[in-house]
């Protein structure tokens, strides 16, 4: 699914990274911890946190992931919209809560990245 | 170091954890600018970031130095914390030290050393109590 398709999928908002609307993207993950994405992501394109901070961005960056969906209608400062448009990282606010945001997307075609053996 | 060493040095600010991250950051623009392999890249950045929340929640801050020639990329990072007692116990999964306020940060779940491991070719930690901890990290070009 598009980048677009997550953001009406979510009934989110757009902080920034309109230019990366049209990204295909296949697979998401959900995780407030960051070491947890960073050993177990793998070629997943979006993160769902509520965790609100720089290093989410910076997580997603690393992970080479190109949109962040911060959930339970946080909404990040300008140093995090900084950090994101420096990394090309589209940022969204939902206010669904996490377990609610993943199952929207999951359910609108978007999976988690990995088979569970 | 040859002539043909690239070198880049940080100062990796021991205050801010906001700012953690800030060299791993530029290190993987670099490369990224360098042409290197995607996979290469990415192993390092991982590798040098956890390795920088690190020594920004454990280290008090301390230096980052990269080299990179022909045969590898290779990360140093020093500080002057409190050391790491016994590394065997610290590379074990879910092993933490860190406090609630970190893991409220989103780190701190005992994944940093492990996760360094697992995408860096060659790990090799050097610590004292008391003194402080050196981390050199390498990434082959080759592949290992």
């Amino acid at each position: 699914m598009l980048l677009r398709e997550v953001l009406s999928t979510l009934d989110a908002e757009l902080i920034c990274g309109e230019d990366l609307l049209e990204t295909e993207v296949h697979a998401a993950c959900g995780s407030d911890m960051m070491s947890d994405v960073l050993a177990y992501v793998k070629n997943q394109a979006v993160l769902i946190t509520g965790l609100l901070n720089q290093q989410a961005i910076r997580t997603a960056a690393m992970m080479d992931m190109v949109c962040v969906v911060f959930v339970r209608g946080k909404r990040p400062d300008e140093t995090i919209i900084e950090c994101a448009k420096e990394s090309g990282i589209a940022v969204m606010c939902s206010s669904h809560r996490m377990f609610t945001a993943c199952g929207l997307l999951y359910k609108a075609g978007l999976n988690g990245g990995m088979s569970v053996k | 170091m040859s002539e043909n060493t690239l070198h880049y040095h940080f100062v990796v600010s021991g205050d801010d954890f906001t700012q953690a991250g800030t060299a791993s950051s530029a290190v993987k623009k670099t490369l990224k600018q360098l042409g290197f392999d995607p996979r290469i890249v990415r192993k390092m950045a991982i590798s040098l970031y956890e390795g920088e929340i690190n020594m920004v929640i454990h280290g008090g801050g301390g230096e980052i130095d990269v080299f990179i020639d022909a045969e590898q990329i290779a990360a140093v990072l020093t500080d002057h914390g409190p050391g790491i007692p016994d590394i065997d116990l610290a590379m074990q999964e879910g092993w933490s030290t860190a406090s609630e306020q970190v893991r409220g940060l989103g780190f701190g779940a005992g994944m940093g050393l492990p996760n360094m491991k697992k995408y860096a070719d060659e790990l090799l930690i050097d610590s004292e109590v008391g003194k402080g901890t050196t981390v050199r990290l390498t990434v082959f070009l080759s592949g290992k």
